[in-house]
């Protein structure tokens, strides 16, 4: 496993162009565009103000950089480096910015959620979308770039427009029956659209492409329902994470639960392995100061922590959230199924430091990830079963179903790692610190072995 | 003896009683020892108080005799000898004095019976009353008992009703504090509906002050237009686009639709494959083994049935190749059938199973264990009749030696050969006896062991088709019945053993074990079946196991002693008496032990 150097970034801005050829981040007011093999610097751009996002056009020919503060929108071109673009939102301001799916439109979404406003750089013509609802996710393209969700808000009652992406026709506009919307989300073959409602009422409602209601799913009443919702890549399960610490399956036939994931505080009996990130200091012997005399100061500063396997019954850390706050710490917030859709990542957050990787063919648990500090990222690999997680230190973790492992990043300065992105290969992934970042080069032939 | 005893010792308890009578009631002591004192005092008494004087002698007697005839005692009449005289007559007197005494006596005795009754009652009242006492005690202390379990009872049920006043209340509250809530909510819901609404309305006065204001920033600034990703013009919109539009959603769903249907119809034909492989295989399992059971088993007339509906299932099956609905019905059905016979076998065989198990355990176990014992006992008889002929002999071909040797003892001789005759004649009939029974016995053996033979044939078929079926449907029930069988296989090698054993034991043991069995009694049938290795020590049979040797070696000497001594008789031929003695000696102390 090779790291690169480090270089600088800011906000986080670091992107991978969908073909998987450049890398642009962005260094404050700059955007700087490189080449991901050689990591040479193709282009430097020069916006107006301090980026707050950033986004690659789905062709990777133009690249959007939104500074909210100022309303503003700026597009760069890779190929026409003189071309250049800017799209003032003026005193009505700017949340949210981004690319339609044909790389040919600009939606930005107003402050106060007045309007959506799609900007065409073919005709300069603008449009405008009103009723938008602020909520979790409001808006969502298909995966194939055709359709458009929208929720929408209007007389107290939640709705969702469809509109082909083509001409910005609206296809369907239909009511939900729903008390407060909070996301929707199409599903990878875009047949089937999943709402949900907010979290003061579990209930999910599976809609056709033509604005049929599929299915309502309800697992309880009255506590907090629905905290997260993700389908899988072969369109076959739709998972829903929820308050009460469980994800549930539904299946794309009859929409019904088909399993259950619990995630027990205890776990003494499964058949799971249980990874345990144990710490230790390095031991400051002369032998390890000359065997890794190249990297002496890393080694010095880090722990290094390596996975054991615990025995059963495991204890998992729990913190007990706080019943008087708002949008309490717990429940499913994130999860995630891997490419082949045979694995599902899910994150518990009372259980701040474990992440769980069920089976989805045996429906059960496959391995527990206890680490030391609370997970931030995890993200799997766009080809293969495996998973990238970070807990903002100076490691990258990575699980196969083969085992696990614990990488010390060897960059200099405290590099801790606060997200990752996978490149689209699945060769290397990004890691970003707090105003760094870092490729880290998966050992490919090793991979094959 | 005895009753002069018991008389004496009634006496004796009389005495002590009196004694302590006395001793009791000191009082009446006194009466009496001053009633008994009157007389002797009487001289002490001045005349005046007297009651008979010198003068008034006939007033006396006649008081006297008033009493008397009071008393009843009219017949003995006191009598002055002479009228006016002095004198008494004697004899009425001392008869009067002897009668007055005797009625003393009597009432005497009454007033001590009484007085013992007295006693007697009294101390039944004492205790009566300390009964009753403590009687009343006890009532007392329930009363009071009841009383606190009365006081603690109401005290339960208040608090009974205290808490069902308060699980009332709680109630109360909850329902109280759910219509709170759905006030609340209700509440929460409008409030929050007019503030949306509200900012509804603002956002509009926002964007139309906004629109009003023809804010000049707003604007896009392009360097020039791109054209489209996909190289085309853009389109008007139409009505035809719209169609178009419409279309396209219309067969991206339909293809979608087509994709699930058909991935089912794969799924379907996936599914209806392993059905049909399993029918299949069902079938075959079910039908090579139909032969076997029915010979086997009683319900026949069920599983003519079942044949019956297996036949019916293959018509279906035949049909199965057509995806009618009918079809499909068929073959489910027929599945369903055969899955339903697959149970019923799979449970008879597990009832089968059982029940050979018990058999087996019946015919193994409890015969094995009969057979040998019986084979034991027949052995040891024949080498008990062995033994006797062979002492019979000797003792035939001794009396002959000694017989030829002396002219003077065989006269004395005579006498005893008479008696050896008679006593010889006995023990024939004895051994004639012994041969039938051991006849008799052996013919029951072989008949028991032909008997067994049958039986372990029918187990051996009844294991091999039991075994065959095994395999074939790859029961769970496997691992028991191959204990089983192995346990027969160990029982043949465990009773083939012990005869190689007797075969090499018989020769060295012949005599002493024919000895020591030679007039103990056959062991009755009616007692507890002994285990093999007990009864071999019984016999002595066993000089392998530590226990027997040590038994053996205690008992070798003795026979070697006995034929040293017989051997010692041989020259000695004048104490044949004495060498028959010794004989039947060593046969009673057998007898004994």
């Amino acid at each position: 496993m090779n790291f690169s150097e480090v270089f600088k970034q800011t906000n986080q801005l670091c992107k991978v162009s969908p073909d998987g050829k450049y890398l642009a981040t962005c260094v404050q007011y700059r955007l700087v565009v490189r080449d991901v093999s050689t990591l040479q610097i193709l282009q430097l751009y020069t916006c107006l103000d301090q980026v707050s996002h950033m986004e690659w056009s789905s062709d990777s020919l133009f690249i959007l950089c939104a500074m909210y503060n100022r309303g503003l929108v700026q597009v760069w071109s890779l190929e026409q480096p003189d071309w250049h673009c800017k799209i003032d939102e003026g005193s009505i301001g700017l949340v949210s910015s981004r690319w339609s799916p044909d790389g040919r439109h600009i939606l930005n979404t107003t402050e106060f959620h007045l309007r959506v406003t799609v900007w065409s750089l073919c005709t300069k013509a603008v449009s405008y979308i009103k009723h938008p609802k602020a909520c979790q996710k409001a808006v969502d393209f298909s995966r194939d770039g055709r359709y458009l969700a929208l929720a929408e808000r209007r007389d107290c009652k939640d709705y969702v427009c469809v509109f082909v992406c083509d001409d910005w026709h609206l296809l369907r506009h239909f009511e939900t029956e729903t008390q407060d919307l909070a996301g929707l989300e199409w599903s990878p073959n875009g047949c089937v659209l999943a709402v949900w409602d907010s979290c003061l009422e579990y209930k999910v409602l599976l809609y056709s492409l033509d604005g049929r209601l599929l299915s309502t799913y309800s697992a309880y009443e009255w506590s907090l329902g629905v905290k997260s919702v993700s389908w899988s890549p072969s369109s076959q399960f739709l998972a829903i994470g929820s308050y009460d610490e469980k994800v549930r399956i539904l299946n794309h036939i009859t929409w019904k639960k088909i399993a259950q994931f619990e995630h027990p505080a205890i776990l003494d009996s499964t058949k799971a392995t249980v990874y345990k990130e144990v710490e230790k200091r390095p031991a400051v012997g002369s032998d390890e100061m000359s065997l890794h005399s190249i990297t002496i100061g890393t080694t010095l500063f880090n722990t290094q922590s390596k996975y054991e396997i615990s025995p059963l019954p495991v204890q998992i850390p729990v913190v007990k959230p706080d019943p008087d706050r708002a949008n309490p710490k717990i429940g499913i917030s994130a999860l995630a199924f891997s490419s082949d859709s045979r694995y599902l990542a899910t994150k518990n957050d009372n259980m701040a430091t474990a992440v769980w990787v069920w089976d989805m063919q045996k429906m059960s648990l496959q391995a527990v990830l206890e680490q030391t500090s609370a997970v931030r990222c995890f993200q799997w690999d766009p080809l293969r079963p495996r998973l990238a997680l970070c807990t903002g230190n100076a490691k990258l973790y990575l699980w196969s179903p083969g085992g696990c492992v614990s990488v010390q990043v060897p960059a200099e300065g405290g590099f801790q790692v606060q997200s990752l992105n996978w490149h689209c290969s699945g060769d290397s992934v990004i890691l970003l610190g707090k105003e760094q970042l870092c490729l880290c080069y998966m050992d490919t032939d090793q991979e094959d072995k | 003896m005895g009753e002069w005893w018991t008389t004496e010792t009634s006496m004796e308890n009389y005495e002590i009683s009196s004694i302590s009578h006395v001793t009791m009631s000191p009082s009446r002591r006194n009466n009496l020892v001053s009633m008994y004192s009157f007389p002797f005092s009487k001289s002490s008494y001045s005349e005046l108080s007297a009651f008979c004087i010198e003068d008034n002698i006939p007033q006396c007697i006649s008081y006297i005799n008033q009493e008397l005839a009071s008393l009843g005692l009219s017949s003995t009449c006191i009598e002055a000898i002479s009228p006016g005289g002095t004198g008494l007559s004697t004899v009425p007197a001392l008869n009067a004095m002897y009668e007055l005494l005797q009625i003393h006596r009597r009432n005497m005795c009454n007033l001590e019976e009484l007085e013992r009754e007295h006693l007697r009652k009294s101390s039944t009242l004492e205790h009566v009353q300390m009964s009753n006492t403590r009687l009343k005690d006890q009532l007392e202390l329930s009363i009071r008992e009841k009383s606190g379990l009365h006081e603690t009872e109401r005290q339960l049920q208040l608090k009974i009703k205290t808490l069902q006043s308060c699980l009332k209340t709680e109630k109360d509250e909850v329902q109280k504090l759910q219509s709170v809530i759905a006030s609340r909510a209700s509440q929460y819901s409008h409030d929050a509906k007019r503030k949306e609404r509200e900012a509804v309305k603002l956002k509009e006065r926002l964007s139309q002050l906004l629109v009003d204001r023809k804010d000049k920033k707003l604007a896009i600034d392009v360097l020039n237009c791109l054209g489209r990703a996909d190289g085309k013009r853009r389109h008007w919109k139409t009505t035809k686009a719209t169609s178009s539009h419409e279309n396209e959603m219309y067969k991206s769903l339909l293809s979608d639709y087509e994709a699930s249907q058909r991935s089912l119809m794969l799924e379907n034909a996936e599914l209806k494959k392993v059905l049909q492989q399993m029918k299949k295989e069902m079938m075959h399992i079910l039908s090579p083994r139909q032969p076997s059971i029915r010979g086997a088993t009683a319900d026949e007339s069920q599983e003519q049935a079942d044949l019956d509906g297996e036949k019916g299932g293959d018509t279906s099956r035949e049909s199965l190749d057509q995806y009618c609905e009918h079809a499909r019905e068929q073959l489910t059905n027929s599945i369903r059938q055969q899955w339903r016979k697959l149970r019923n076998h799979v449970e008879r065989l597990d009832s089968q199973a059982s029940q050979a198990q018990n058999q087996l355990e019946s015919k193994e176990v409890i015969p094995r264990e009969t057979h040998e014992d019986e084979m034991e006992r027949m052995r040891c008889e024949v080498q008990q009749c062995k033994e006797f002929i062979h002492a019979q002999q000797q003792l035939l071909q001794q009396q002959l030696n000694t017989s030829f040797d002396d002219e003077t003892a065989a006269l004395l001789n005579d006498c005893y050969t008479l008696e050896e005759k008679e006593r010889l004649k006995e023990e024939w009939k004895l051994f004639e006896e012994q041969k039938r029974n051991f006849e008799r016995e052996r013919k029951n053996f072989t008949e028991a062991a032909i008997r067994l033979g049958r039986e372990k044939k029918a187990f051996e078929e009844d294991r091999a088709s039991w075994l065959k079926n095994q395999f074939l449907n790859m029961t769970p029930f496997r691992h028991r019945r191959r204990c089983s069988s192995s346990d027969g296989q160990s029982a043949l090698s465990i009773r083939s053993e012990p005869e190689i054993r007797m075969s090499s034991v018989n020769g060295q043991l012949a005599k002493s074990s024919t000895y020591t069995t030679f007039s103990t009694p056959r062991p009755s049938r009616s007692a507890p079946v002994p285990s093999t290795t007990e009864l071999y020590r019984t016999l002595r049979l066993i000089p392998d196991s530590s226990s027997s040797r040590h038994s053996n070696r205690g008992r070798w000497p003795e026979c070697s002693n006995i034929e040293d001594g017989e051997t010692r008789v041989r020259p000695t031929n004048g104490l044949r008496p004495g060498d028959m003695s010794i004989f039947s000696l060593g046969e009673d102390e057998n007898s004994l032990t």
